[in-house]
């Protein structure tokens, strides 16, 4: 679905991004993690063109979107919840969501899909989006992603924050969706939370992918939890 | 992390209400205090509409500017050149058309003033789209070479200004009908000031329209707020961008015809001279909103009379005093507009 090779990524003199090299099968989740600053945000960003890759190349579905605009990446298929969420808060939820759905009005049935596990959202339908809880946003920042069927799903740090009751609904959302078979690039650093649901797991550190395998593997052993999230969580909790 | 108690009550509970009354009171506060001081009521209804009249006009002119400092983060300090450009264009229609100016006719008046209108509001929004391509592209977020060159454009078009129209002032006098007075008993009313408040509400109802009730007016409001995203949602922000350049232009260009009559004098340097009260307004009202705007105008605007006519020693220096005095009460200005 998606093909990065050797991706480098300048942010003004800084080079952030180091190689990165990182296949998401089509349908599957994939889990990114790896410590605070280790290029998991500037991934998602070089993915939606808000960065341009330097060097390496972007492959999506087939064309290649290296430089391709942001807009244009947006509407050949991928949706992008980052991690500060972005919402408008000065827009009703509504709104948000009609602008997230491109062309008209959101359709009825998937909106209902959603109100499934974002009642709230429903509930604040005609509330500006800045005044709803950080938990409301978040499910608002998700909504918008999968309001229309996307090819690709980017998402940053979806609990960062968030109470376990709105985790909760926000695995209702993420299984729901893979059951759609939405191919998901997930970061997070709550390995509880992605546990259960990524297929196969990437580590990042220092702009560069350090391992690639399988969810299940990871979630049985324990060494390589300790090396890999040892790495990626301990020193920082 | 939240507790478990507050996340059962994060679905369900209220988001807090944000009703921010406080800047809308300030006009009626101010236009209260200012009664007794001024002590005669005709007095105070008469200054009380310039104020309006004349707040009407700079919102008119300082509505593009704020959106389009809000979506692109640009400083134009060349907007000025299209309220003189607006004024001076409708010269082309209006002196040609004294006849119907001068004629006993509002009809005939109002045709005269619109036919100049739609040409002033034609070329400034064009001169906006060249502007746009030629001066600002190269500049964009490059705050400092942005107040340079957008300054050296507004040069630029009052020097093209006196090629055209030569160095001297040109008068414009008022259509026969809004001239003169009305009077309300005691109380004295400028025709031209009611038309021009007339036009400024019809602007601002139209403004509010678009960004509340149309998609592109959504996408406006959420482009002030955050660019990047709305461009992550599969939409152009340059598009968006280049046409809200556009319309704050030929809005410039309305205002400057309106400024025209309503001093009923032209000169080259009347774009830049309104600068300062429009960017203090910009300020006021909070970058980006256009709400703010059109409150700081009349804010700034009924100081300015008031001032003039209770101190008219101070009067000059009443909109800094106006502009500290509210950025010390809300430094972002009366309606922050939230940025990523
Ligand atoms: N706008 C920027 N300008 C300069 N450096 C930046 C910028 N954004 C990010 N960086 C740097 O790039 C590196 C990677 O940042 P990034 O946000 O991708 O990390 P991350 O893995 O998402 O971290 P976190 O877990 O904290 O979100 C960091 O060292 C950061 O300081
Ligand atoms: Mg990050």
């Amino acid at each position: 679905m998606l093909s990065l090779t050797g991706v480098h990524t300048h942010i003004g003199q800084y080079h952030i991004l180091q190689g990165v090299d990182l296949v998401l099968p089509h349908g599957e989740l994939t889990v990114l993690l790896g410590r605070n600053g280790a290029g998991k945000t500037t991934t998602l960003r070089t993915i939606m063109g808000l960065w341009h890759a330097s060097r390496g190349a972007l492959v999506f579905d087939g064309s290649d979107i290296t430089q391709t605009a942001t807009a244009d990446i947006a509407c050949a298929g991928i949706a992008y919840v980052p991690e500060n969420m972005g919402i408008f808060s000065d827009l009703t939820v509504h709104e948000n969501l009609v602008l997230a759905a491109r062309d008209g009005e959101p359709d009825k049935a998937r909106l209902e899909w959603i109100f499934g596990f974002f009642p709230a959202l429903k509930k604040f339908w005609n509330q500006a989006a800045g005044t709803l809880s950080g938990g409301q946003k978040q499910m608002l920042a998700i909504a918008r992603a999968i309001v229309e069927p996307r090819k690709l799903l980017l998402v940053d740090e979806p609990t960062k924050g968030l109470a376990p009751a709105i985790i909760q609904s926000l695995i209702t959302a993420f299984r729901e969706l893979k059951a759609m078979e939405t191919t998901i690039l997930l970061v997070e650093q709550n390995f509880n939370f992605v546990r259960s649901l990524g297929d196969s797991v990437a580590v990042m550190d220092d702009g560069r992918i350090v391992h690639v395998g399988p969810m299940a593997e990871l979630s049985e052993n324990l060494d390589l939890q300790q090396k890999l999230l040892g790495l990626s969580l301990d020193t920082h909790q | 992390m939240t507790t478990t108690a507050t996340s059962a009550l994060a679905d369900s509970e209220l988001p807090r209400l944000r009703l921010d009354v406080a800047p809308l009171l300030l006009l009626p506060i101010l236009a209260l205090l200012a009664l007794p001081l001024v002590g005669s009521f005709p007095t105070w209804v008469t200054l009380t509409i310039a104020g309006l009249a004349m707040g009407m006009m700079i919102f008119i002119m300082a509505s593009g500017l704020t959106l389009v400092f809000g979506l692109m983060d640009v400083l134009n300090f060349g907007h000025g050149a299209f309220v003189s450009v607006g004024a001076f264009t409708a010269t082309l229609v209006l002196l040609p058309m004294q006849g119907w100016m001068q004629a006993d006719s509002v009809l005939l008046n109002l045709s005269a003033l619109g036919l100049a209108i739609a040409l002033a509001v034609l070329v400034t929004g064009a001169l906006g789209w060249a502007f746009e391509r030629v001066i600002i592209i190269p500049v964009y977020g490059q705050h400092l070479k942005q107040i340079l060159i957008t300054m050296g454009g507004m040069i630029v078009a009052e020097q093209m200004i006196h090629v055209i129209w030569g160095p001297d002032q040109i008068p414009l006098p008022l259509p026969a009908s809004f001239r003169g007075v009305l009077l309300f008993g005691d109380v004295a009313v400028e025709k031209y000031r009611l038309l021009a408040v007339a036009v400024g509400l019809i602007v601002f109802a139209a403004m509010f329209l678009v960004l509340n009730r149309t998609k592109v007016g959504l996408l406006i409001r959420a482009g002030v707020e955050n660019s990047e995203m709305v461009e992550a949602l599969g939409y152009r922000i340059r598009r968006l961008f280049v046409g809200v350049f556009v319309a704050g232009s030929a809005l410039a260009g309305l205002g400057g015809v309106l400024w025209g009559l309503y001093r009923e004098m032209l000169t080259a340097a009347m774009g830049s001279d309104l600068m300062v009260p429009v960017f203090i307004v910009i300020i006021i009202g909070g970058l980006g909103s256009v709400g703010g705007c059109f409150i700081g105008a009349m804010l700034v605007a009924l100081v300015a009379n008031y001032a003039g006519f209770l101190a008219p020693k101070i009067a000059l220096v009443s909109n800094i005093l106006l502009m500290v005095s509210i950025l010390l009460w809300r430094p972002q200005g009366l309606f922050p507009v939230a940025k990523r």
